[in-house]
């Protein structure tokens, strides 16, 4: 019979795939497809009109400018920071691993408060930073500080239990072998770490573009100079203007996605090259 | 007997006490409100209940939302169960009309003052001694100047200022084109844009941005109470908006659940003398004429001119200023 043929060997195929495609659909597929079908009720000029306005094209780039700066901050900085608790002791050092979880547990109200309390020019560090003319609440540079805040655990996160697996043998190996410190860490480690910082910066990323809460308090929320991107959809919103809302939304979600396609098409190539390597 | 059944039985037993309590309070309203009135229904609530025991011997229970006032609409629109609602702006009350009658399509007639319970103006806030000198309208546009106003896009405090601004320099000119450059210059001078009015009361006062704060009177009052009125004071400009907040039955909820008499009777203690008098201490201006007279000084003498007589209602406004695109949203991308 032709399905005894094609049988798999691990049982549950059609099953779990079933599972996941209703779950996916649920969860994701549902939802987001009530933001098209939304937008599906504008005409095309309208929609144009709605999503290419100068001021909406203005918090694109400011959002996805500050996103993958943040995320590409986060993703230097988070590897040092999952480096130093991995292969380092020190006292503390848990203390410090809980730490780096914070800004995930922090409502992002409570953070975006504290970080413009903190960087206005009478806040503990802006009163120094303003007399140098560096203005950093109420400007792009606060969103971009609010941004490199909340997306510090996901690097973290994803490159530390892979570096936990990595054997520090493998590195005396390529030192015996007669490799030099930094041929031993651009070669041998950071190559088996690409798709984990990889998968970090994507998360990173993907919460930074959706971040509102914690920007709303910092950014000043000038239009064409600090106005993001989610706060142009909570206006629509706020003027009942529904497909406007979700118009933008979707330039959002689309950009998003295909961005994230990119990520993981770069992850997965760099695995395949860390396969052939080895 | 082990600690852990003696737990089981208090709680039981706390359950068991608990419960005819809860049997008893039959009916319950709820009043979807904006963010700011917070306060000021947490005041009204126990007062309305006990007037109501007094006169009718029911127990009421008066639950409350509060939000961005447009969002809250959207939220009865959505299905929120709202026996009545308290906005901001009347915009707020007309939509629950247009999108599915939620409320009647009469309802400025249904209560006294056009269903408003209340005013309160447009105001300047500066800080002590006045450095800057700020007196009027024609100062908040000086070049260098900073001024704090809430989003006009997300809040009808900040609404409620452009159009006084815009109301202000049109009196002034009799010229639409010299309106339009006054509220440009004025919003060129605007250096963050929060959120709601609460959020630009914060950044003015915590975070000391801004040379003047362009806000409601109640708010402005609020702040010389509760920081110190050694820091700012008040500055009453020649000319400003009335912002009256509407109410309204809902009309398809108490329907629904048999609660008009009591939604009604709510809103209709919003202008009993004692209504008043507690919303005059919240420091919004009462309707009733006697009621004010009881807060000398607290709330001087100002001119003022509404959306509706000067210019040409809220829709007109909507579709004119605030809509995309429209003037707000040019002077605002030139700035």
């Amino acid at each position: 019979m032709a399905v005894a043929s094609t049988r798999k060997v691990l049982p549950g195929f059609g099953l779990s795939l079933g599972f996941t495609l209703a779950y996916l659909s649920l969860v994701v597929l549902v939802p987001l497809s009530a933001v098209f079908l939304k937008t599906a009720s504008l005409t095309l000029d309208a929609f144009w009109q709605a999503v290419a306005a100068p001021r909406v094209v203005a918090s694109y780039k400011l959002t996805f400018g500050a996103s993958l700066l943040a995320a590409a901050i986060n993703t230097v900085f988070g590897l040092m920071l999952a480096w130093s608790l991995v292969r380092y002791t020190f006292p503390g050092k848990r203390i410090v691993d809980a730490l780096v979880d914070l800004p995930f547990a922090l409502p992002t109200a409570v953070a975006g408060i504290a970080l413009t309390a903190l960087y206005a020019k009478n806040g503990w560090l802006g009163q120094y930073l303003e007399p140098l003319g560096i203005k950093v609440a109420f400007t792009p540079l606060g969103v971009l500080v609010a941004l490199v805040f909340i997306g510090l655990p996901f690097v973290v996160r994803t490159v530390q239990p892979v570096l936990e697996d990595l054997d520090t043998e493998i590195e005396e190996a390529a030192a015996s072998l007669g490799a030099g410190r930094w041929q031993t860490v651009m070669r041998v480690v950071l190559p088996t770490l690409v798709p984990a910082l990889l998968t970090g910066f994507a998360l990173a990323f993907a919460r930074a573009v959706g971040e509102y809460g914690s920007v709303i308090f910092i950014a000043g929320n000038l239009p064409m100079v600090s106005e993001i991107t989610p706060l142009i959809i909570i206006t629509k919103l706020e003027q009942y203007d529904y497909a406007g809302a979700t118009a933008v939304a979707s330039v959002m979600l689309v950009a998003s996605f295909v961005l994230l396609l990119i990520i993981n098409g770069l992850q997965s190539w760099t695995d395949r090259r860390a396969a052939r390597a080895s | 007997m082990p600690l852990k059944h003696l737990f089981a039985r208090l709680a039981f037993s706390l359950l068991t006490a608990l419960l005819p309590a809860a049997a008893l309070a039959q009916t319950t309203i709820l009043n979807v409100s904006y963010d700011v009135s917070r306060e000021l229904y947490k005041d009204i609530n126990p007062a309305f209940i006990a007037d109501w025991k007094a006169k009718s011997g029911e127990t009421v229970t008066v639950n409350q939302s509060h939000g961005g006032s447009s969002k809250q609409a959207l939220s009865v629109t959505a299905g929120l169960d709202a026996d009545v609602v308290t906005m901001n702006q009347a915009p707020d009350v007309d939509i629950l009309v247009e999108r599915g009658g939620y409320v009647a399509a009469d309802w400025r007639k249904r209560f006294p003052h056009g269903a408003t319970p209340y005013t309160t103006t447009t105001v300047f806030l500066v800080r002590k001694g006045n450095p800057k000198g700020i007196k009027d309208w024609d100062d908040l546009t000086r070049a260098g100047l900073q001024v704090i106003v809430p989003n006009p896009k997300t809040s009808g405090n900040g609404r409620y200022t452009y159009l006084a601004a815009w109301g202000f320099a049109l009196q002034k000119s009799k010229d639409e084109a010299a309106a339009r450059d006054f509220v440009t210059k004025l919003f060129a001078n605007v250096p963050v844009l929060d959120g709601g009015g609460r959020g630009a009361t914060t950044t003015f006062t915590q975070r000391d941005v801004g040379d003047v704060l362009v806000t409601f009177e109640n708010e402005a009052l609020a702040i010389g109470t509760e920081l110190g009125a050694d820091k700012f004071e008040i500055v009453y400009p020649s000319l400003s908006i009335e912002a009256a907040p509407p109410v309204a039955v809902v009309e398809k909820v108490v329907d629904k659940k048999g609660s008009r008499k009591i939604a009604t009777a709510y809103l209709e203690f919003l202008f009993s003398p004692q209504g008043q008098e507690i919303i005059g201490k919240h420091a919004f201006r009462p309707r009733d004429e006697k009621v004010l007279q009881k807060f000398p000084g607290r709330f001087p003498a100002i001119k003022t001119f509404t959306v509706e007589e000067a210019l040409g209602g809220w829709a007109d406004v909507q579709a004119k200023h605030f809509a995309d695109g429209a003037i707000y949203d040019q002077i605002i991308v030139k700035r």
